[in-house]
């Protein structure tokens, strides 16, 4: 019998479901040390205000408390550190003001933390967290984009004039005013991208550990990255060498970017740890999360388009106002300059293009990457642009797209916007997805939909993104204070199973499943042999973990590098054994078989004599068989796709449903088919959320209105439609497997869909945009406020 | 949730008599009551689990459909005597809420809590239901006196709700898209002296009857009847989700839907 096919290309079930879906899997709050105290965090309630006084005593004398800090106990540590430096236009750094682990002298936002409880059980601290006597002084706030620029504006830090964080800007401003200047027609359209609340299922948790024996600290927490975290705690805030403390995150519930960055819980636990010299645990309430994860998006825009009367693309301009929140998250200045505006090429050849972006604090919770980062507020800008001008120009929404896409022979394709892409085939996606929808009878089904008293319309997203950014050198010139690389250890044991130690950090993506099938083609055993650690600072090699859709690009790219050696070393051992030269062994389907013979030795046997070196090239090889690789990219990767949505709306209510929903994404070389589909149709999931569902809502002075589930609509399994996705793969053509990456298609490409589809349903309505989400009143309010134009 | 005693009462006399204490809170479904205390915006020194006093049970006669205190919203779906006797009350109840909360909630606690945005008070108030407690029988038109308030005194319990049979009922509502509590429900019943309709979700004050609709629809028991005549948006809720002119819109809507799909 054969045995079943696991390596690359195979729907192999995910090995870690059976702990996950029996309740096995092992989370932060699961965990419990000898002698664990509880943290609670008392968060302000104000946008803005100035601390007057605290008044711990009553606290601190309530059952159970061990100790209360503020920011005046935590005077030697150092602020949350920013990874990447932007400087404006003019050359100046980007205003970076202090994010103080507790509040200093001032709250400015709802959630800030004052200060932490810490007692023997979580009920004690919240007990005596409310007897807490915090004065604050309001002060004025200003929570959107748009107040906190206005003249006047209340300033959320002294040392960021008019709340600005920085005014960058990207391309050609000359060259775009003069292709302006001659062009047919300018089309402009003004458009935001909507707040969001990332909600992953498993709150933010952090247990902290000291042992005072040896000085050692641990932190177990719910990251995308411990070594960041290691690094950026261990040396910014607290002042420890990187041997001295460990970190943990173990099996972790969703992060979607949220659980990328340093948060002030982790430092304060593990801090109070040492301090204290017993464990000390956070586990985030929902509401807590609401107030304290970092938000996404939060855009408001000018996109204006250049075009010849046929609708060619000659230039682009955008203006874009971003909200940085009240302080700088790890990563946020990076989200809306090289991971948007680099982005603005899209799928097209537009020439010339001059971006300008304003990042601005407000008193509003930090914002930063959340599920696509970036790409998905690029993304939108520029497929609700093509929809206006195909507005504007009469033109058919699919004809404009063909008009202006990068041809297939014109890759590798350099963008005005600094962006190389590798490969890519816009027309292929884009025809599979129009079939795969029967784009051409949607006039049929409008007719039917209006037959029935229902709107139907139809949207179409030509996207690109960019993934696995990188490389190091490059993104560090561009302000990142990180390498962007990944590592991989692959530890094969005596009788031939593997480890593989990842830098890279799997929070419900697979990868124990999708890294392993990399073992199986290289290596050519089976994937019961092989499993995947990750996730612990103690275990695996410094890595950079898991975000922007990296783990397979980068960090599979360095398993190879790693097998590659595994495999040379091998191939040297067996002529040694076989007696004969390297050059003419051949390593496939785990033997080792000297070339145009039966001959051979297999990769158990090999492995066996690595570690028992008895009859053993002793003088050249070392013995083992464990190789490390680190494997800094070449380029990002550029996933891209089409997507088509098709909706109905109940012109009575308003509602929007969605009746069909088709991906066809290129994400390069696919391991696991059924992983990518998860993947995808999650991101999509996410999409649909943030077009039709998802808003955080701010009231003019900085409260959160939509500060739960009550109020915070995520998008549930009955506001998702059957989804096809599909694929049609170019490769990837600077990495060793081909591999674009999957895990943020579905939330980029799907927005604009959404709402294209929303817009094309209300054209009898004189409706040329609706920003998201698209809510039932919104439609409502245009259906009934003005009368349809004449039908089709 | 802060620290508070329980008991578990085997008689109404002994609810009674516990729930004497001022500060002691009954507890039914806990649906609503249980993420109140864990939020800690309630502080009982006790709480009184009903569940145990036996008031769960549906008994129909020929012109009432008598529902237990404790009876939870998925028997009440589930109910085939309910179901034959009065569609629309069996229909409200099974999409109340989502399936742990039907499960678990009962219709006593959700008459008792009178959330604005509750499925409950609609079918008592077009039903014309007579409320028994303890002490006595609350006309339904009498017990619900805004939002979170009810005829009920302190320590007063609800033992059972009896609903007469309409010649046809229905309900219809428009979910929050957020909470899926009602935003705008609506509950029509036709009985032999006219027709009543009953408002959840949309108003500051709580459930009310819409006598605009039920004097056209007594007359004419169709959804056209319902053309032409608005709903005053005033002192209709008005929040992120939608505004008042919306919600005075969409009672129009999903009353006009109940009356198709009880006619």
């Amino acid at each position: 019998m054969n045995a079943p096919f696991e390596g690359i290309g195979a729907s192999v079930r995910r090995k870690e479901d059976l702990r996950f879906i029996s309740g096995r899997g092992h989370y932060v709050d699961d965990m419990n040390r000898p002698g664990q105290l509880h943290a609670v965090i008392k968060r302000s309630d104000r946008p803005h205000a100035k601390i007057n006084s605290i008044d711990t005593s009553a606290a601190l004398a309530a059952p159970g408390v061990v100790a209360v800090y503020t920011s005046t106990d935590l005077a030697a540590i150092g602020g949350l550190p920013c990874g990447w430096q932007i400087h404006s236009k003019d050359g100046s750094p980007m205003a970076e003001p202090k994010h103080p682990v507790l509040a200093e002298g001032k709250v400015r936002h709802v959630g800030d933390p004052i200060a932490v409880v810490i007692a023997a059980t979580k009920q004690q601290a919240k007990d005596a967290a409310e007897l807490l006597h915090i004065e604050l002084e309001d002060l004025p706030s200003a929570a959107s984009i748009l107040d906190a620029i206005a003249s006047g504006a209340a300033q959320v830090h002294d040392n960021a004039p008019g709340n600005i964080c920085y005014d960058w800007h990207i391309g050609d401003k000359a060259g775009m005013e003069a292709a302006f200047a001659q062009a047919h027609r300018v089309i402009t359209l003004d458009l935001t991208n909507n707040r969001l609340v990332p909600n992953a299922m498993e709150p933010r948790a952090a247990l902290g550990d000291y042992d005072s024996s040896t000085g050692d600290y641990t932190l177990y927490t719910t990251s995308q990255n411990p070594h960041v975290i290691r690094l950026l705690m261990g040396a910014f805030v607290l002042g420890l060498p990187e041997h001295k403390l460990r970190v943990v995150a173990p099996d972790v519930g969703g992060g979607f970017g949220s659980k990328i960055y340093h948060y002030a819980e982790e430092a304060i636990v593990t801090w109070a740890a040492g301090k204290l010299g017993r464990p000390v645990k956070w586990t985030a309430d929902r509401s807590e999360s609401f107030m304290s994860d970092a938000h996404g998006r939060d855009h408001v825009s000018t996109a204006k388009m250049a075009v010849d009367k046929d609708g060619k693309f000659l230039a682009m301009h955008v203006d874009t106002l971003c909200n940085m929140g009240a302080y700088l998250s790890t990563f946020a200045p990076a989200v809306p300059t090289y991971l948007y505006a680099t982005l603005l090429a899209g799928t097209y050849t537009t020439p010339v293009i001059y971006a300008e972006v304003k990042a601005v604090f407000t008193n509003t919770v930090p914002v930063d990457a959340y599920r696509g980062a970036g790409r998905p507020e690029a993304t939108f800008l520029i497929e609700r642009l093509v929809d206006a001008v195909a507005y504007d120009l009469g033109m058919d929404r699919v004809a404009i797209r063909l008009k202006n896409f990068i041809p297939r022979d014109a890759f590798p394709y350099q963008t005005p916007v600094a962006l190389q892409y590798d490969s890519g085939d816009y027309f292929a996606t884009l025809d599979a997805a129009l079939k795969h929808a029967d784009w051409a009878g949607f006039p049929a089904r409008r007719a039917a939909a209006a037959a029935k008293g229902k709107l139907r319309g139809i949207g179409i997203s030509t996207y690109l993104e960019a993934c696995g950014i990188a490389p190091s050198k490059v993104v560090g010139s561009l302000g990142a204070r990180a390498g962007l690389y990944e590592v991989a250890n692959i530890r094969v044991h005596p009788t031939g199973s593997v480890t593989v130690f990842t830098g890279t950090h799997s929070h419900g993506q697979g990868h124990e499943t999708t890294l392993a099938q990399l073992v199986v083609e290289q290596l050519g055993i089976p994937i019961a042999n092989v499993d995947v650690v990750h996730g612990d600072t103690a275990k695996i090699p410094f890595g950079m973990g898991t975000y922007g859709s990296r783990s397979l690009a980068v960090g599979g790219s360095a398993m190879v590098k790693a097998m590659d050696k595994i495999v040379l070393k091998g191939r040297k051992i067996a002529a040694h054994l076989l007696e004969t030269d390297v050059d003419d062994i051949e390593f496939k389907d785990g033997k080792f078989t000297v070339a145009g013979t039966d001959r051979s030795k297999s990769f158990g046997e090999i492995a066996l004599t690595a570690y028992v070196p008895h009859n053993y090239p002793i003088e050249e090889l070392e013995p083992g068989l464990d190789e490390t690789a680190f494997y800094d990219p070449k380029n990002f990767t550029f996933p891209g796709g089409c997507h088509v949505c098709e909706v109905e709306i109940d012109p009575a209510t308003g509602i929007p449903t969605i009746v069909n929903f088709v991906a066809v994404d290129d994400v390069g070389r696919v391991v696991n088919p059924m992983i990518v589909e998860g993947q995808v149709q999650g991101g999509i999931a996410q999409g649909i959320g943030q077009a039709l569902y998802e808003s955080a809502i701010y009231d003019a002075q900085g409260q959160l209105l939509s500060g739960s589930f009550m109020d915070y609509t995520m998008p549930r399994a009955d506001n998702l439609p059957n989804i096809t996705v599909a694929t049609e793969n170019t490769m990837c053509t600077h990495n060793p497997l081909g591999s674009k990456g999957c895990g943020e298609v579905g939330a980029i490409g799907s927005p604009p869909a959404v709402i294209g589809a929303i817009v094309d349903a209300l054209k009898d309505y004189g409706v040329r945009h609706m920003n998201m989400p698209a809510s039932p009143e919104k439609i409502w309010s245009i259906i009934q406020s003005r009368p349809a134009m004449a039908a089709e | 949730m802060y620290d508070f005693a329980y008991h578990k009462p085997s008689s109404v006399a002994d609810a009674v008599a516990l729930l004497g204490d001022s500060e002691a809170k009954a507890l039914a479904g806990g649906q609503t009551f249980i993420p109140v205390l864990k939020q800690r915006l309630n502080k009982p020194s006790a709480v009184v689990d009903l569940s145990g006093l036996g008031l769960s049970g549906i008994t129909v006669t020929a012109t009432t459909v008598t529902i237990g205190a404790t009876t939870t919203h998925i028997t009440v779906a589930n109910s085939a005597e309910v179901k034959k006797a009065i569609p629309g009350l069996a229909n409200l109840a099974s999409w109340i809420g989502d399936v742990a909360v039907r499960y678990r909630g009962t219709i006593g606690g959700s008459l008792a809590n009178n959330d604005p945005t509750a499925c409950y008070p609609s079918a008592a108030l077009a039903l014309g239901a007579t409320i028994k407690t303890n002490t006595r029988e609350i006309a339904a038109d009498d017990f619900f006196q805004g939002m979170f308030t009810t005829a009920l005194e302190p320590g007063e319990i609800i033992v059972s709700v009896s609903f007469p049979i309409p010649q046809a009922s229905a309900y219809e509502k428009f979910r929050n898209p957020a909470s899926r509590y009602a935003m705008v429900g609506v509950f029509v019943a036709k009985t032999a002296s006219g027709v009543r309709v009953a408002v959840t979700g949309a108003s500051q004050g709580g459930v009310f009857r819409h006598t605009a609709f039920e004097t056209a629809l007594s007359a004419n028991f169709s959804a056209g009847a319902l053309d032409g005549i608005a709903t005053p948006a005033d002192g209709l809720n008005s929040d992120i989700h939608g505004s008042a002119a919306y919600r005075a819109h969409l009672v129009g809507v999903m009353a006009k839907r109940a009356v198709a799909a009880a006619a």
